[in-house]
């Protein structure tokens, strides 16, 4: 910075000169620029038109709902909006023993109140997420309090109606949980939990469920990766290098998995596995197995990898015949007239010039991996289920939300470093999508 | 880059022998027919023609990408038509350079010293000559797209040349640039053949890029080798009709020859005029014959008798070339009979329509094959 504005001083002539130099003008008399800028403006109006409807379903479709599944991963109103006395009060007591009378009155009016317009289930079922058994501690609470109007200390009372408010962690949640945000939809996803004291622990072993599944959907789409890599540059490569008549015929074979519908050839894939199913079958009535030990290949990570790796192949295939397809075969003949074997030309020559091809079609099918549903729903049993399983089930069953967004947050994060860490080794200049 | 090995003794019998070989790819043509050749060692031999003439597919078969149906190939007194491409140790420069993108120069130079398994040192040293030898010293860490085309042709001739192989082959190498870039690449080709002393096999279908660079060409039509000779005796002495008409510009009539001695044959036209030339390569008398003329050796407004053709001539057409004038005639019914004047304060210019007439030597116009 400082070396740069010497440099500017030491040479004063010359920005002398650029401060004299008047701006080119157009033929009109007009500045330049401003012409060019101009000219310019319709093109660009145009570009934005064309991109425009595209765009506006993008924001409405896309990103609004994203944005707002993102949201409720930390949001926590609910306290706030169904206790809101409550929520107040609260914030002048220090956490040290139980709150005064004050807080515990306010409680009892916002339960009253609650149980008047029929809204506690949804704070109830919140707070039951962060201490098990405080849905039937605000319910019964809010039962039993209905009636009774302005006693002597309602501290009591609501000890007496449940003893939970008698507890001290009871109030920590609530005032914690009253702060309109929070993070234990995020902890809860990691297998964390805040500990009665408010500070942050691991899940006991029994509970851990996320953290594992996730290192697990990892590990099973990079072997799904790997697989259709393996499986794919062959054919790729013979793709490439057949006479166009007979590569059309063996592309069209390579696209039929996309005109038929994903649940078809999902459940093929069941006919085919089951324990009952034709591959076992073959195999009994070859001998090669006994009946009474047929081999269990669906409902399990096989069936999950095998059909993911059958679906996810084309997207592998691909990408990289476009780059094989442009990849001339004079390099392999230069190669070779300079004395390399066929392996050293393949090796040094054309698999280098492929790799952008690999990137792209790896980074394809990762990403389709990773956020895989139906497939694992369908043949993964217990042990070959996805973590997009478990948002499913968030999103569906237990209507728990804020758990689904915050894994769903988590998995799109995983994805977009795993990406920029592709992009610094690799370069995304490199990447040939076609 | 040292020269290789002159022994005597080898230099005496051929270091490149195409016999009679033949090449189909589909069971049905024969893309090469009959291909013979004998190469010295240190020759620059040009396989010139149309595209489609057979002239890569022979080069492809001297490199060991393609394999004869029927012949031999050998190089320096061995059979190399079994041989795969990688040991037979020839250089080659492709149509396109296929300089490998993701490598820099220096490391496309390197490439073939490296599959040698040569020390790193002595690797660094050559590449560092190569790369002075093509004056690109400073682009040794260019990628090649970095390059300029001509930049990227004196790569690839470098890395052809780089572990001293003692013949190269050259596909079209100079078909990608443009004419004053070809002229000067021609010109160095031409000289680190003759620094190095290596042989050099050329494919081209630029008859003027076969006759500048060439000890010898091959002119090859319809997978026959029209004629093999050296440059001046391709143009002087065209032995064929289409060996006439493809190198350099040609006045063609046809005629019948009439009578035939060894030094003259009378040929008459289609149009009556009887014409004497200089019997080349005519079936005999009766027989349909072409004559060839060359453009330059024509006689404008000659002196009554003074040659033995003189034919009345019609000017259709003037155009200015700069250094010469073009004129076109019609001649016997020949409404493409070119002659070239040089443009000197001297010569008259004549106009669309005139009539003059235009004669020859019996020497300079050669009846060949119909």
């Amino acid at each position: 910075m400082s070396d740069s504005m010497h440099g500017s001083h030491a040479n004063p002539s010359n920005a002398g000169d650029n401060g004299v130099k008047a701006p080119l003008v157009a033929a009109d008399g007009r500045p330049l620029k401003v012409s060019l800028r101009r000219a310019l403006f319709k093109n660009k109006l145009r570009a934005i038109l064309l991109v425009a409807p595209l765009m506006l379903f993008l924001l409405v479709a896309f990103i609004l709902p994203i944005f707002s599944m993102l949201t409720r991963s930390v949001e926590s109103n609910e306290v706030r909006t169904i206790l809101p006395t409550t929520a107040l009060a609260i914030q002048a007591w220090e956490g040290d023993g139980l709150p005064d009378e004050q807080v515990f009155a306010a409680l009892a009016y916002d339960l009253q109140e609650g149980q008047r317009n029929r809204n506690l289930g949804r704070v109830a079922s919140r707070l039951n997420y962060e201490f098990s058994g405080m849905r039937s501690t605000i319910t019964g609470t809010a039962r039993r309090i209905s009636n009774i109007d302005s006693p002597d200390s309602w501290k009591e009372t609501l000890m007496e109606a449940h003893r939970n408010w008698g507890n001290p962690d009871v109030w920590t949640v609530i005032k914690r949980e009253s702060r309109g945000y929070t993070l234990s939809y995020y902890l809860a996803a990691l297998d964390m939990r805040f500990d009665t004291d408010g500070s942050i622990v691991r899940q006991p072993e029994s509970r851990r469920v996320y953290v594992d599944l996730m290192i697990k959907t990892l590990w099973m789409s990079i072997l799904i990766t790997f697989l259709c890599f393996l499986l794919g540059y062959p054919v790729a490569f013979l793709l490439a290098s057949l006479p166009m008549r007979t590569s059309s015929l063996l592309m069209m074979l390579v696209l039929l998995p996309f005109w038929t519908s994903l649940l078809v050839r999902t459940t093929t894939w069941i006919a085919i596995l089951q324990s009952q199913g034709i591959l076992n079958n073959m195999l009994v009535a070859l001998g090669i197995i006994d009946d009474q030990a047929r081999l269990r290949m669906i409902y399990n990570e096989i069936g999950t990898i095998v059909a993911m790796t059958h679906i996810l192949l084309p997207f592998m295939i691909l990408p990289l015949y476009s780059v094989m397809k442009s990849i001339s075969p004079s390099y392999m003949r230069a190669a070779r007239s300079m004395g390399a074997t066929g392996f050293t030309a393949f090796r040094r020559v054309y698999f280098p010039q492929t790799v952008p091809g690999i990137g792209a079609g790896a980074i394809l099918v990762f990403i389709l991996a990773i956020g895989y549903y139906i497939t694992p729903a369908l043949v993964g049993g217990e042990s070959g289920r996805f973590i997009t399983n478990f948002i499913a089930y968030h999103m569906q069953v237990s209507l728990n939300w804020g758990l689904a967004a915050a894994i769903a947050s988590i998995l799109l994060g995983l994805v977009i470093t795993l990406y920029l860490i592709y992009n610094k080794l690799v370069g995304s200049d490199s990447l040939k999508l076609g | 880059m040292e020269k290789p090995n002159g022994d005597d003794s080898i230099k005496k019998k051929s270091f490149v022998v195409f016999d009679s070989v033949q090449k189909t790819y589909d069971g049905e043509t024969l893309v090469v027919k009959n291909f013979n050749l004998d190469m010295d060692q240190g020759e620059f031999i040009t396989l010139l023609g149309p595209s489609g003439s057979g002239k890569t597919t022979c080069l492809m078969m001297m490199a060991g990408f393609e394999v004869p149906t029927h012949g031999q190939i050998l190089l320096d007194g061995t059979p190399i038509t079994k041989l795969p491409p990688h040991k037979r140790g020839i250089g080659m420069v492709f149509q396109n350079y296929a300089l490998f993108p993701h490598m820099t120069v220096a490391e496309n130079l390197a490439f073939p010293l490296q599959v040698r398994n040569i020390p790193k040192a002595e690797i660094t040293a050559k590449v560092k000559r190569a790369l002075s030898m093509v004056k690109l010293e400073k682009f040794g860490d260019r990628r090649p797209a970095q390059l300029s085309g001509g930049q990227q042709q004196r790569v690839a001739v470098a890395r052809s040349l780089v572990f001293e192989p003692p013949l190269v082959l050259m596909d079209e190498p100079l078909g990608a640039l443009d004419k004053n870039l070809r002229e000067e690449m021609q010109f160095e080709i031409k000289h680190l053949h003759e620094d190095l002393g290596i042989s050099m096999i050329y494919v081209t279908h630029d008859q003027s890029e076969a006759l500048t660079m060439s000890d010898r060409i091959a002119v090859f039509d319809d997978g026959i080798v029209q004629q093999l000779a050296t440059p001046e005796e391709l143009y002087e002495r065209p032995e064929n009709a289409f060996v006439a008409s493809f190198i350099g510009e040609n006045n063609a009539f046809i005629g019948e020859v009439e009578s035939l001695t060894d030094t003259d044959a009378q040929v008459r036209l289609a149009t009556g005029e009887l014409i004497s030339a200089l019997p080349v390569n005519v079936a005999g008398q009766g027989k349909k014959t072409t004559l060839s003329l060359r453009p330059e050796r024509v006689y404008i407004n000659p002196e009554t008798a003074s040659l033995p053709n003189i034919l009345p001539a019609k000017v259709k057409e003037v155009i200015y070339m700069g250094d010469h004038l073009r004129t076109r005639f019609e001649v016997a019914g020949n409404n493409e009979f070119i002659v070239k004047t040089p443009n000197s304060s001297a010569v008259h210019r004549y106009m669309a329509g005139d009539t003059i007439t235009v004669g020859w030597t019996v020497n300079d116009c050669r009846a060949l094959d119909a």
